[in-house]
């Protein structure tokens, strides 16, 4: 432990984390168990909110922002918009479950047990993941952020980022190509 | 060198023409059917006229080789390797070129070739205007020119074949061009039918010559026959030669393959101009006097061909004389006039053979061309009973066509009188006496050839008209497209002979020096055999070497003689018929009526042929003729020939149904589809894990997922 | 007063596997295709928070500057908005053609 660290004082006490996960974890099984599709992006959307909470608590903020402004603000729109277009109507009154939704549950669970297992492994006394404190560091998040996107010299996601603005192109295309009625 | 090195593009544009015509010519107009083959025949013409100047300068440089130029190899390879076993033994790479070769011979055929094609096609024009299938006749035309230019071009026997076969379908196609017309097809079946005797001949000379030199290149084979390896009358070159001989005979219409020639007169008149007058069938003595070196080696030959071409030459002649059918007089003059070349060849007189062709393709071209225009005038009358006093109604045709006459009577100093002279005096000059009967012969035909022609002139253009008033009124001049040519091939036919004047008159006249150019041109070609030919057999000299052996005086006393048979032919004509209206009597018929009708019948040589070969002729149930072992033949043709062809039909047939099961039910069955039935067996329950779900998948994803965590947390 | 009151790395580690599985449930369990989509969607979100919470951990060991993790957290928020752009492209065009939303109704991709 880095004891400069280790000195800062936690900008929020444990019950805003347990609060704020209790929130992600009920908003994700809304999520899945909802027959309305709304009340489903509704319920993703809170849970998203709660992320965007735990991102500032680990002095994330430009990725709190990020997931605010992206996922809450421009992905869910698209959600909505989409769920509009087609019918929710006769969805909501049919089977919300496939065939094999035991199975499907079964093998989450056993993926589950498996991370428990991990979670709580230990090898020579010491636990697999080291406690790491989560305190404040003074640095410009934002900027740390840009140095490694931007920088010229030590822009060490510099290809990745422009991979990414490819990436993006082609999903609007393909986005494109996909909806329209007549190519 | 410009048209030398493209000398291939000569016959090239001709067929470039026939392949448009194919495949465009039916949605075009006739003014660019027109534009398009006559351009590219006056483009060859052209091409052509470039090409022998330039010859002759390379040639003046180049010791007057031939000028080759070959464009690839078509059988054969070029590695060298030695491929073929001659006839003596020894291996050659034998190879056969698409390739071209220009020397004064061929230089010669490819200027009148050209030139006279050329006046015809415009002619064409003129003559075809009001007929259907414009664009098939052009486009014929077209194919013909370039197959007989390939046959002049060629570099050797084969390619020269292709060309032969070339203008035989063309010949065949042009005299069929009225196909609806039943004697129009069978004319055109029967010239097939006789030249493929022919053919057959030059196919097995051309084996000979292969088996024998190694080679079919006119150079290989002229060095071979030269270089002193074979003896003089060699009984395998004598073959060869002979066979040579009998396609050359079926292509120029020689006794006794002849009998195509006068029904090839079915075919539109123009083509009569070209392929049966002018060009074509005088491929065959091309082909004798390309083969020259061969034949001075073969003496047997050389008699055959004179002795062939003689009595051709009187024969056809004889028939001439008294034929009503304005075509069919100049068709059995043209056969006559073959003789005539032959009869040159035959002698060793090749050039004088060859200046024949030359003059003779101008002036029978332009009586053909004249009688086209006759009948184009008298609304398709060919009857010369019918016609009269032509000559103050299309003066034009009446004046060339008279030229023309006076030209192939020999009168002086018309281009027939040079030609036909020189030959008959090679004749007599020929050392044995036996030849002299040639010479009388020759001389004979002559004096046929004045009356015959004369008495066409008459009864077409003299006297009163004896056609009907309808006729009458319709006979108007032709066109210029078909008077232009008339009057070229006028001209040329006035002046072609000088070019072939007598050493013997130029001195009477006082001209020292070279005067008979024509052949001191082509003296690079023959000349090189006299020597050989002299040494061995004196009896029989080849041109060039025996003009100071006779005395000036006997040949000028024979062409006094010849010009003297000429006048007299024309006297008698026109005591006969100049005034044919007021009745006349054929005068052979007077002298003697059986002679008249078995001439007017041809010799019965067609009814002959008829009942000799295909047995048409019955006395009751009986075939007559040659049928009894014909239909022998056919008997056993049938049941044994064929029979054992069936039988072995039979037997492949079984061999192969069982070999067929073997194949479906073993090779397909076990071999090929076990495997694939096996596979589909097995992979039938891997096909029931694929349902084709989404989410299936990405459960079996989750699996193995937890395997592999499960795997990496326990291993 | 550190030993259990402190939110460790492990929490929200934890918190992550809970919202992974759950987004593994729906995306093998909803018929209603968007359902699936945005359970998509709570699994990258769960992988994200894994991913900022070790960039914490991270930077409490080589300094403030390392900052990897949540650079790559922007990557995947990145990938998801394409992600997401195309399928609901698909989804579209899916519905246009089947006049459904289930993917169980969708079979064509077998032999």
């Amino acid at each position: 432990m880095n004891p400069q660290i280790a000195g800062n004082p936690p900008v929020a006490t444990p019950y805003f984390f347990y609060g704020l996960a209790a929130i992600m974890i009920i908003g994700g099984i809304l999520v899945i168990t909802r027959k309305n599709a709304v009340h489903s992006a509704l319920a993703l959307i809170t849970t998203l909110l709660a992320q965007a909470a735990l991102y500032l608590m680990l002095y994330a903020p430009f990725v709190a922002g990020v997931q605010i402004i992206l996922y809450a603000g421009g992905i869910m729109v698209l959600f909505l918009f989409v769920i509009m277009l087609i019918s929710i109507e006769r969805a909501e009154k049919e089977r919300q479950f496939n065939k094999q939704w035991l199975v499907g549950i079964a093998a989450a669970a056993a993926l589950g047990g498996l991370f428990i297992t991990v979670y709580t492994a230990t090898t020579k006394g010491r636990v697999l993941f080291p406690e790491g404190r989560t305190s404040y560091v003074d640095m410009q998040n934002t900027q740390g952020i840009a140095n490694l996107l931007f920088d010229q010299h030590g822009g060490t996601y510099m290809f990745a980022f422009e991979i990414a603005s490819l990436l993006l192109l082609v999903a609007i295309i393909g986005a494109v190509v996909m909806a329209k009625k007549r190519i | 060198m410009l048209f030398l090195d493209h000398i291939y593009l000569i016959p090239l544009l001709p067929a470039f023409g026939a392949a448009f015509m194919f495949f465009f010519g039916r949605k075009l107009t006739k003014q660019t059917v027109s534009a398009v083959c006559v351009g590219v025949v006056v483009l060859a013409f052209l091409f052509a006229c470039g090409a022998v100047l330039q010859y002759n300068v390379w040639a003046g440089a180049n010791n007057h080789q031939p000028f080759q130029k070959i464009v690839y190899t078509w059988l054969g390879t070029d590695t060298g390797h030695l491929n073929f076993f001659k006839q003596d033994g020894s291996a050659a790479n034998f190879q056969i070129d698409a390739g071209f070769l220009l020397d004064p011979l061929s230089a010669i055929w490819l200027l009148f070739v050209t030139g006279v094609g050329m006046l015809i096609h415009i002619y064409s024009i003129g003559y075809m205007a009001h007929e259907g299938g414009y664009y098939r006749f052009f486009g014929y035309l077209n194919l013909f020119m370039f197959s007989m230019l390939t046959l002049i071009l060629a570099n050797n026997y084969a390619l020269m074949f292709v060309g032969w076969e070339g203008v035989g379908l063309c010949s065949y196609l042009l005299i069929g061009f009225y196909f609806h017309r039943k004697s129009a097809s069978d004319a055109a079946n029967k010239a097939f039918i006789v030249n493929r005797i022919g053919d057959a001949g030059f196919i097995l000379g051309m084996f000979f010559i292969a088996w024998l030199m190694g080679s079919l290149r006119y150079v290989d084979v002229n060095a071979a026959a030269r270089s002193g390896h074979f003896q003089i009358g060699d009984p395998l070159i004598t073959a060869a030669t002979l066979l040579l001989f009998v396609g050359a005979c079926g292509k120029s219409a020689q006794l006794p393959l002849y009998v195509w020639l006068p029904d090839a007169m079915e075919g539109p008149t123009p083509v009569s101009a070209l392929i049966h007058a002018a060009t074509m069938v005088t491929a065959g003595v091309y082909m004798v006097a390309r083969s020259n070196a061969l034949f001075v080696l073969a003496p047997t030959s050389m008699k055959t061909v004179a002795i062939v071409g003689a009595l051709t030459a009187i024969f056809a002649a004889s028939i001439g004389l008294v034929q009503n059918d304005i075509k069919r007089v100049l068709a059995y003059s043209t056969v006559s006039q073959l003789g005539y070349m032959f009869l040159a060849l035959g002698v060793g007189a090749f050039a004088a053979g060859v200046f024949h062709v030359f003059t003779h393709a101008f002036f029978k071209a332009l009586l053909f061309l004249g009688a086209g225009s006759v009948i184009h005038a008298m609304s398709g009358e060919q009857d010369m009973r019918n016609m009269g006093d032509l000559r103050n109604r299309i003066p034009t045709t009446y004046w060339t066509m008279f030229i023309a006459t006076l030209a192939i009577a020999g009168i002086p100093p018309f281009a027939g009188f040079f030609s036909k002279d020189e030959i008959l005096w090679q004749s007599w000059a020929t050392e044995s006496v036996a030849y002299h009967l040639l010479w009388y012969i020759g001389y004979a035909t002559a004096f046929m050839t004045a009356f015959y022609m004369f008495r066409l002139i008459y009864l077409t253009f003299w006297s009163k008209p004896r056609m009907s008033h309808d006729v009458e009124h319709h006979i108007h001049e032709s066109p210029a497209s078909m008077t232009m040519p008339l009057v070229v091939l006028a001209v040329m036919s006035l002046f072609a002979g000088f070019l072939g004047f007598p050493q013997s008159l130029a001195r009477l006249v006082g001209i020292h020096g070279e005067t008979n150019r024509f052949e001191a041109y082509l003296a690079p070609v023959f000349a090189k055999e006299a020597p050989v030919f002299a040494k061995e057999e004196p009896g029989q000299l080849a041109a060039g070497t025996k003009e100071e052996e006779k005395s000036s005086g006997t040949e000028y006393l024979l062409m006094f003689l010849s010009v003297g048979a000429a006048a007299f032919g024309w006297y008698m004509a026109g005591r006969s018929y100049r005034e044919a209206d007021k009745g006349y009597v054929e005068p052979i018929n007077a002298l003697s009526p059986p002679v008249y009708n078995t001439l007017l019948n041809k010799y019965y040589v067609d009814e002959g042929y008829d009942y000799v070969f295909t047995g048409r002729r019955k006395l009751g149930g009986v075939r007559l003729g040659a049928m009894g072992l014909g239909e022998a033949s056919s008997w056993f043709d049938a049941n044994v020939v064929d029979g054992a062809v069936n039988a072995s039909g039979w037997l492949t047939r079984v061999v192969a149904s069982l070999s067929s099961w073997w194949d479906k039910w073993i090779i397909d069955g076990v071999g090929v589809n076990g495997p694939a039935i096996l596979a589909r067996m097995l992979s039938y329950p891997a096909r029931l894990l694929e349902w084709g779900l989404v989410q299936w998948y990405a459960l079996v994803m989750t699996a193995g997922l937890v395997g592999f965590v499960f795997y990496y947390v326990y291993h | 007063m550190h030993a259990m009151t402190d939110i460790s790395t492990l929490h929200y580690l934890v918190l992550g596997a809970a919202l992974f599985l759950l987004g593994v449930i729906g995306v093998l369990t909803r018929r209603n295709v968007v359902i699936v989509l945005m359970s998509i969607e709570l699994i990258l979100n769960a992988v994200n928070l894994n991913l900022v919470a070790f960039s914490r951990y991270w930077q409490s060991i080589h300094g403030p500057s390392a900052l990897h993790g949540q650079v790559f957290a922007i990557f995947v928020i990145t990938d998801a908005a394409a992600e997401a752009a195309v399928g609901l492209g698909i989804l579209i065009a899916f519905f246009r053609n089947k006049e459904t939303v289930n993917v169980d109704e969708v079979n064509l991709l077998k032999w």
